[in-house]
Parts: C-alpha cells; structure tokens; sequence
C-alpha cells in the first residue's frame, strides 16, 4: 500500500484514494491533421515502461479529486516526489 | 411544479443564469433518502443509551461553488451573501450560524444552508458574483448524517482509512475520502461529533454498515 502526499489536500493519504492515469507530461500534437499516422498512434497508444523512475499522472479521485504528478521507482516503488500539473519535475533519470 | 418555481421577469434578469427552486410546494412532501427508515420512530421507540448516537440532517440545501481563491472580488462576494468568508486552507471548514462551508478543493467549496433558504441564498449569490463562477444545487443528491458518542471514533476508524487521531484530525477539519467503500466527507464538527455528507443513492448502504458497525458500542438513533 502506497502512502501518497496529495500537493492539493497537502496531506498524506492511502493508495486506495487514489487513481494512476498513466504516463505523465504527454503533449498533445499541436496540429493533429498534420500528423502521420504513426505519430498520430504513438501518441495515442505508445507508453513508456521503464524499470526504475517514471513520471506518472495521478488523481486523488476519492478526496479532491485533481490531478497531479508523482515520480515513482517502478522497481522500489518508492515516491520521489509529487508535484502539480505545469510544473516539471526535479528527479529525473540521468 | 409550484408557484414557487416561476420567477418574475425582473429575477430572472438580475440572477444572469437559470436558477429554479427546488424546494416543491405545500403539496409534495420533501422525503430525505432515508425517508424508508422511518427514525423517528426509531428515535422514540429504540434505546436511549449507547456509545453512538446517530441524527440524520435532512433536507439541508448543498450549494456547490466553484470560484477562484484568488479572485478578491469574489470572495467578498461570498462573505456578503454568507456572513462568512470562504475557507481557503485544504481541509478547512467554516460556519456562520446554520450556514456551513467544507473546502473541497482549491476551487470548490460545500456550502449547508437551512433547505427552505436555499433559493434565497442561491439567487443573492446570482446578484452578488462577479466573474466566472459555477454554484450548483445538489441538495437531492445526498444527506447528512451526525454521528456522536463515547464510540464515535471507533465507528468511524472502522469505515474510512484516514488518520482521525484528534492531532491529524482537529475539529473543524474536512476530508473527502472514503467511507465504507462508498465516499463520505467527513467534517469533525466537535470534540466527538462527525458530520458525513453521503450520496443518497448510498443512503441505505451506510445505514445499514452503520448500524451494523456500532451494534457492539450500543446504537441511539436521534431524530
Ligand atoms: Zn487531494
């Protein structure tokens, strides 16, 4: 069970609160027609998954239900950090 | 649909939006989603001791407003119309009187007001706002339920996986979270007095796992 500090309730609490919506920080194509439809499908389905830190997005859907972004180990599953939608993260993988 | 339902032109011109009261006429009567449990007569006929004691505060008016903290404008506004200004720390409350406001998240607020003053308060928040800004009625889509007692923390410690030591969990504090796996927020309104704004479509559910979850302390329904 995970214990995850929520950067808008500005407290600690259960995993069960919360949902993982996946990878974080991915841009939406700034002009979709112009995409091919490789680019188009590797926006749309192609994630990382990397063993060791990652970016995810997260929501605190049973509290204040916003969204925020946590860097997490994949392999400890130790929390580096969390941080708001916006602002980038200050552990990354070398 | 009542009288009560029509605005005259010079309203609805000074509201800006479409607000409908939602309180029926004399001819309807209000039912609160635990209506079916009848307790008031639970009330009079059921113990009169026990370590948890249980009020349902039916037929309030939930107001949920979204506005920006920031915007100083609107928060005066606020303070005008509720006597009380906008509790802008997470997991805050504040109260003037009947009127209660839970924070929900950085831009959304709870407010509980007296049911038959809903309209009144929803329409002064119509003139009084300025910006953009979002107040909704929900007052159908749930209830409140005071629970109180010698055992109350234990019920509760039973049902949602937040901290509730009186240190993490100061009177006056909101959260949203978890109850029963449904969602309550719970607000801690006194030393051993919790007030939990539940769903009505899980009314019933946290009736029953409420009385099931207090059987060992001893229930008081109070009504
Ligand atoms: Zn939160």
């Amino acid at each position: 069970m995970l214990h995850i500090y929520c950067p808008h309730c500005a407290e600690y609490r259960e995993e069960e609160e919360f949902h993982c919506a996946g990878q974080a920080h991915i841009a939406r194509p700034l002009d979709p027609e112009a995409c091919s439809d490789q680019e188009w499908g590797e926006y749309l389905f192609f994630r990382k998954n990397p063993r060791g830190l990652h970016h995810e997005l997260w929501v605190h859907a049973a509290g204040c239900r916003k969204f925020f972004n946590m860097t997490r180990d994949t392999q400890t599953y130790e929390i580096k950090e969390v941080y708001k939608i916006g602002e980038q993260p200050s552990v990354v993988a070398e | 649909m009542s009288d009560l339902n029509v605005m005259t032109p010079e309203e609805s011109a000074a509201t800006k939006a479409a607000v409908m009261n939602q309180v029926p006429g004399p001819e309807i009567q209000g039912q609160s989603p635990l209506h079916h449990a009848d307790l008031e007569s639970l009330a009079q006929k059921g113990p009169k001791t026990g370590g948890v004691h249980l009020r349902e505060l039916k037929l309030l008016g939930h107001l949920t407003l979204r506005c920006n903290a920031e915007n100083a404008e609107q928060l005066a506004a606020v303070e005008r119309v509720l006597g009380v200004a906008l509790p802008l720390q997470p997991l805050t409350s504040a109260e003037n009187g009947a009127y209660s406001i839970r924070w929900m998240s950085p831009d959304e607020w709870l407010i509980l007001v007296p049911g038959m003053e809903t309209f009144d308060i929803e329409t002064k928040f119509r003139d009084e706002m300025p910006g953009h800004y979002s107040l909704v009625n929900s007052s159908g889509g749930s209830t409140v339920l005071e629970l109180s007692g010698a055992n109350v923390l234990e019920v509760l410690k039973k049902s949602t996986p937040v901290d509730l030591h009186p240190k993490a969990f100061p009177v006056g504090k909101v959260v949203s979270t978890l109850f029963a796996k449904s969602g309550a927020v719970i607000r801690r309104s006194g030393e051993q007095r919790y007030e939990l704004v539940i769903r009505r479509s899980f009314a019933d559910y946290i009736w029953l796992w409420l009385q099931d979850a207090s059987r060992e302390y001893g229930l008081v329904i109070e009504a």
